[in-house]
């Protein structure tokens, strides 16, 4: 997949309506674990700046994303397609003056967005090989068997009907579920 | 709990980079490090942290609590897992209403988390438990003529006050691990840059640009091998540098080595023995030089 061009309605550049802005999503945010210093940012530019994923991307800017959440364009910030760039690097994290944890930020973004039903297919395809093996990644048969002749022991048991349990209640968990319910109970 | 760890593969390890499982146990055991299975396992939840918090806290407790019912501290070979197991051990221990949170999902499978086991990085461990005097004195064939550069990647140093044993501006940890070996670890630019993996299938564009700079400033340097120590950077460097090759007519022949199979050559062991064979961009030509070293010594 190659970048797409930054969408105009994603980003702060196309004309901002009255209605579209959500005065108090900056106080959701500040009330939510990971991103309760949002109100602290002063938009130096540091972690845009020391970002390695912002410096080949044309669109990914995180310093942006936060000010755009400031100014109360939830569905904007929620809807953007490069929040997913973001490499979960943590320089941002380390570097920022005002301790904004940029990086938790970005996540709890993604999270709202998440439970909207907005992110990447590969976020669905690890869900669900979760659900069903307790790995995030289906290991082939063919990997399990060849671990004996590497002289490796067998691989832990992934026991998915208690990773299921566990997970109760998570709606995100939930959501990838249910669409998913038939094909789990056929197999 | 003495020398004896609860060893942590993760998902990314038996999935396709056995070749870091295969040396660090060899290591391992020549250094008389002792590692018990997982008695079960399940992801440390990290790459669904993305979409939802919850069930990353979730699923690193629940490992957490299974490794506390053994009494034994958690050792991983993935930067990624002990960055998180460490990352919910510190959170919950600190925020009791979290833990309350959490352990109301965990109770569902007869566990609770109590906070009671730690986690280290292979690095942190041969660090800090092994000690350099020791890995030094398992050194039989010093890599005297190899010169290679270090990539350490973002989770073994970063957040800073989660992970905290290294410096993420200017990290020590790995250089003088391989300094141990006899090799020469020579510095670059930028080196502790992220090598993008996480970007593929959101940009390759990104992931791959990222990737390339990484190996042009390796190259500058003429280092003769990348040495890694995650297998997600290990896979971002191994698998692409051909593709890299070819999508920007560039050359490079930088073999990528996991750590343990530098120090598994200067302890004596095998190619075969480490799974050279596994590695995608051919390493013959340094394994011959180091051959042809130790046949001249
Ligand atoms: S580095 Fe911190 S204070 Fe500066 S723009 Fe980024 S989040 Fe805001
Ligand atoms: S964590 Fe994300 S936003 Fe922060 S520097 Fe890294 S890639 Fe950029």
């Amino acid at each position: 997949m190659t970048e797409a061009a930054a969408n105009p309605a994603q980003t702060r550049e196309q004309p901002i309506k009255a209605s579209e802005i959500d005065p108090k999503f900056k106080y959701e945010l500040s009330k939510i674990h990971g991103s309760e210093k949002i109100l602290k940012c002063f938009q130096c530019g540091t972690c845009t700046s020391d970002c390695p994923v912002a410096r080949y991307s044309d669109s990914y800017r995180p310093r942006t994303l936060i000010h755009m959440a400031q100014l109360g364009l939830k569905d904007r910030v929620l809807n953007s397609d490069t929040l997913w760039l973001c490499a979960a690097c943590f320089t941002c994290t380390d570097r920022c003056p005002q301790d904004v944890e940029v990086a938790n930020v970005i996540r709890v973004f993604r999270n709202l967005a998440a439970e909207k039903g907005c992110f990447p297919q590969v976020f669905k395809e690890q869900a669900a090989s979760l659900i069903e093996t307790g790995y995030a990644y289906k290991i082939p048969e063919l990997r399990i068997k060849k671990r004996e002749s590497q002289g490796l022991p067998p691989l832990p048991k992934g026991n998915p009907e208690k990773v299921r349990k566990a997970l109760k209640g998570v709606k995100f968990i939930d959501g990838i579920q249910k669409p998913q319910g038939e094909k789990l109970s056929g197999q | 709990m003495g020398n004896k760890y609860l060893i942590f593969l993760g998902c990314a390890i038996p999935y396709r980079v056995s070749a870091y499982e295969i040396s660090a146990r060899k290591v391992l055991a020549k250094l008389g490090v002792e590692l018990v299975e997982m008695p079960e396992f399940n992801c440390c939840g990290l790459p669904l942290d993305p979409v939802s918090h919850e069930t990353m806290l979730i699923l690193a407790s629940k490992n957490l609590a299974l490794a506390e019912q053994q009494g034994l501290n958690i050792l991983t070979l993935c930067p990624g897992c002990a960055g998180t197991l460490k990352k919910v051990n510190k959170a919950l221990k600190e925020d009791k209403a979290l833990k309350e949170q959490i352990n109301a999902h965990l109770k569902e499978v007869d566990l609770e988390f109590k906070g009671t086991v730690e986690t280290k990085h292979l690095l942190q461990l041969l660090k800090e438990d092994v000690g350099l005097e020791k890995i030094k004195a398992s050194v039989v064939k010093p890599l005297t003529n190899l010169k290679v550069a270090e990539h350490n990647g973002c989770h073994i140093l970063r957040p800073k006050d989660i992970i905290g044993f290294d410096d993420p501006e200017d990290p020590q940890t790995l250089k003088a691990l391989i300094e141990a070996t006899g090799a020469t670890c020579l510095d670059y630019i930028d080196e502790t840059e992220c090598c993008g993996a996480p970007s593929v299938g959101v940009s390759d564009k990104v992931a791959l640009a990222l990737a390339r700079d990484k190996l042009n400033h390796v190259k500058q340097v003429d280092a003769q091998a990348l040495i890694t120590i995650c297998p997600f950077c290990h896979i971002m460097y191994d698998t692409n540098e051909l593709r890299i090759e070819k999508m920007f007519n560039e050359s490079y022949g930088i073999p990528i080595l996991h750590y343990p199979q530098l120090l598994g050559l200067a302890m004596g062991l095998t190619p075969e023995e480490l799974a050279f064979n596994e590695l995608r961009v051919n390493a013959s030509k340094i394994l011959k030089q180091i051959t042809q070293g130790a046949n001249t010594q």
